[in-house]
């Protein structure tokens, strides 16, 4: 099987062409984890050639593959978690759904489904910080944050998240006082984990909205607090 | 088994690098990988578990040398030959073989918004009796199994507590290799990261994880 896939890899090379050099420094103008990517233009054509032959074996529905990728760059997203966050601030009882019966309350608010089938709230404190990874693969919970972030499923995090979640917070901006307890969620079967970040202080004003507004992709992952002012914009 | 994917306490693998305003995907053939891969999935010839050991089974230097979509892509061919519905010469020649079937999609776009609405559940009502139950103290058993295993490498020989009965689940260690779903309890079972790592953790951190019956056993 080593063999097909380097085969895979080395005819892909040949039949990449001068065309696709655009493709090619898209993805080195990302900043990120593309430095171990093999020839981005070759993956577009032999991925192309793929999906040619499946459609034509009659064995995939284009509409599905176009509505699926749509569903997931436009629909399901960071936001949906932010909604659930801010109504548990909120709104006390919904707060203790969510705690002790995670699907029902997320699904209160329309949210629920694939990857995310099995879900576990937990929740943040001046005492306890949650952080969520995953150190065999990716698992995530997509009907609340979508899919994951590149950083998420890399090696770097994955592997150090267990044996030093502090460093990993510190890494993202976040110290944590030694008398916190810190909780690590290895997502190793298939639940899924939502952190529920701890509301901001001088936050009592704002409206549900507003509070959704504030809540940030990495705050339900556990790499950060949410706080009034979001600088850098949310993630 | 024993591979580079079960990566949990492994130094020298360097910083992480978040992107900002990072798009959900990065190219368009990651996209239609992610799609590709849940469209097959609906023939119905693997399951979450199979496509999982067959990512763990890309040699360890490609693993690490490849990005995360380029190893969906990698194993997803691999399924795509096992399971019999597409040939190898298809997939290096491009095209379908002579005499080979032509087939009507199975998932077709009005499956798509019921398979993300309503997932596919691996709880399973079937009475079966746990074998531990919240507030034990538990080993999680010192395995290592060729095939696929869910139990991290860093965990095993390790005691720790049940902290709550999730239900009964289907097993992957079975259900990867067509085994049967041998559906057992799992459970939430929290290991203090000094009986993890050592001295070097901090006092009163902690890890969870999901575990089955069958990675257990009573200390």
């Amino acid at each position: 099987m080593t063999t097909t896939r380097r085969d895979f890899l080395s005819a892909a090379t040949a039949a990449a062409g001068a065309a696709m050099t655009g493709d090619l420094s898209h993805a080195n103008a990302q900043g990120h984890d593309h430095e171990h990517q093999a020839v981005p233009s070759d993956l577009t054509l032999r991925v192309k050639a793929l999906e040619s032959l499946l459609v034509e074996k009659g064995l995939v529905d284009r509409a599905a593959l176009d509505a699926l990728i749509d569903t997931y760059e436009h629909k399901i997203g960071p936001r949906n978690g932010a909604r659930v966050v801010a109504r548990a601030w909120v709104d006390p009882a919904y707060k203790q759904r969510l705690l002790t019966d995670s699907n029902a309350a997320i699904a209160e608010l329309g949210y629920g489904g694939q990857q995310g089938e099995h879900m576990q709230v937990v929740e943040n404190s001046p005492q306890v910080h949650n952080l969520v990874v995953c150190t065999l693969c990716s698992c995530y919970p997509w009907p609340v944050l979508g899919l994951p972030p590149v950083w998420y499923k890399s090696a770097p995090y994955r592997s150090r998240s267990v044996i030093d979640p502090r460093g990993v917070l510190r890494e993202f901006g976040l110290e944590l006082p030694e008398d916190v307890e810190v909780r690590v969620w290895d997502s190793t079967a298939e639940l899924r984990y939502l952190v529920l970040p701890e509301r901001p202080a001088g936050s009592k004003e704002l409206s549900e909205e507003a509070l959704a507004a504030l809540v940030t992709r990495d705050a339900m992952v556990g790499v950060a607090k949410v706080t009034l002012s979001q600088a850098g914009g949310p993630v | 088994m024993n591979g580079i994917h079960d990566m949990g306490g492994m130094h020298g693998m360097g910083p992480i690098q978040p992107e900002k305003n990072e798009p959900v995907f990065h190219a368009r053939w990651e996209g239609r990988v992610f799609a590709l891969r849940r469209a097959m999935g609906a023939w119905g010839k693997w399951n979450i578990d199979t496509s999982r050991y067959e990512i763990e089974l890309v040699p360890p230097a490609e693993y690490l040398r490849m990005s995360y979509y380029e190893r969906q892509l990698a194993a997803f061919l691999e399924l795509l030959v096992k399971s019999g519905l597409v040939g190898r010469g298809e997939i290096d020649s491009g095209k379908p073989s002579e005499g080979s079937p032509n087939r009507s999609p199975v998932f077709t776009v009005d499956k798509v918004a019921p398979l993300v609405a309503k997932g596919v559940p691996t709880r399973r009502n079937v009475p079966v009796a746990p074998r531990f139950q919240a507030g034990q103290r538990v080993r999680a058993r010192n395995m290592h199994p060729v095939g696929h295993t869910r139990l991290p490498r860093y965990a095993r020989g390790k005691a720790g507590m049940i902290e709550r009965d999730y239900g009964v689940f289907v097993f992957p260690d079975t259900n990867a290799h067509f085994l049967g779903e041998k559906p057992q309890h799992a459970y939430s079972v929290r290991f203090a990261a000094r009986e993890l790592w050592g001295e070097q953790a901090a006092p009163r951190d902690s890890v969870y994880l999901a575990m089955w019956d069958d990675y257990l056993e009573p200390v």
